[in-house]
């Protein structure tokens, strides 16, 4: 198991998801959370870099590890960033029918994406974002970080 | 709110099933009490969903989390169903709040309990406790992991 204390945000490295010449917000999201998608569309149009982390709240939103899966292993295909462009474009069409259908629109070999995106592999490197966030303090998304200090989250009443 | 090193109060208060869990039946192992305002806000389930994610790493500490609001079984049952957890929780419906109270917990205004994380020890003491600044902040879980490392 892992350790969960507190620790920093770690700064973005080779292994991050980023999207633009350099990341200068960390996001920590759910590909299953409407806020998420509502705050994708507004930062992804930003001409700042941005890292992507994995932060599934399985509970909350069964079918967001399944997408997490699936955006990794469109990644190890060098499509992550459209794969979820397109699950927070399109929230209603996520069964694995629509994945498979993105995999084919974005030219994908099929075969591979079902095995990656079920193996054990890509489960540890969603984890390993999560974990991080844990530590990190994030508690709820999304979470967005710039030069690894948190600068907003959702605004929620109790 | 009550202090690190006291006896934690006891406590009987029926579960989402409207069956009875003491305090006391926790005895030997540590229990995490999660004070929370209200079943069904989003603050509140965002915490608890969260803390589900962490449960397993949780239960390798030996900790059980067990969360009490002043919502009634009902609302128990259905908010763990929404959100599709197995966490225990209570409640502190009648007579209203009086174990949030006896924990030092408890909000008048509002007439909820304030958002308070309180680690009972093997033997029923306080070993720590973290009370949100409002109601409407909630703390990360790695605070209750420096707690479990200090």
């Amino acid at each position: 198991m892992a350790e969960l204390s507190s620790a920093p945000v770690p700064p973005v490295g080779p292994d991050d998801h980023v999207r633009g010449e350099e990341a200068g917000l960390i996001v920590y999201a759910d590909l299953g959370c409407p806020h998420c998608a509502a705050t994708w569309a507004e930062i992804a149009a930003r001409p700042a870099g941005i890292a992507f982390r994995h932060f599934p709240v399985a509970s909350k939103h069964p079918r967001s590890p399944a997408l997490h899966g699936a955006a990794e292993a469109a990644g190890m295909q060098g499509a992550f960033f459209e794969m979820v462009d397109s699950l927070y474009a399109d929230r209603g069409r996520v069964d694995d029918p629509h994945l498979w259908e993105r995999a084919e629109r974005f030219g994908l070999d099929l075969e591979r994406f079902e095995r990656d995106r079920r193996s054990d592999a890509v489960a540890a490197r969603v984890r390993r974002d999560f974990e991080s966030g844990i530590r990190a303090g994030v508690a709820g998304t999304p979470a967005i970080f710039d030069a690894c200090t948190l600068v907003a989250v959702r605004e929620r009443e109790f | 709110m009550i202090s690190a090193g006291v006896p934690a109060p006891g406590f009987t208060l029926p579960n989402q099933d409207k069956e009875e869990v003491s305090l006391a039946d926790f005895r030997g192992r540590k229990v995490l009490l999660i004070f929370y305002p209200a079943d069904f806000s989003s603050v509140c389930s965002d915490q608890l969903s969260i803390y589900q994610e962490v449960k397993p790493e949780l239960s390798e500490k030996g900790v059980e989390p067990i969360g009490i609001s002043v919502d009634g079984p009902n609302a128990h049952k259905a908010f763990r169903e929404k959100l599709g957890i197995d966490i225990t929780l209570l409640s502190d419906f009648e007579p209203k709040g009086e174990v949030a109270r006896a924990y030092g917990s408890y909000l008048d205004g509002p007439g909820v309990a304030n958002r308070t994380l309180v680690l009972v020890d093997e033997d029923l003491n306080v070993a720590w406790t973290y009370e949100s600044p409002t109601p409407g902040e909630f703390p990360g879980a790695n605070i209750i992991f420096d707690a479990l490392a200090s």
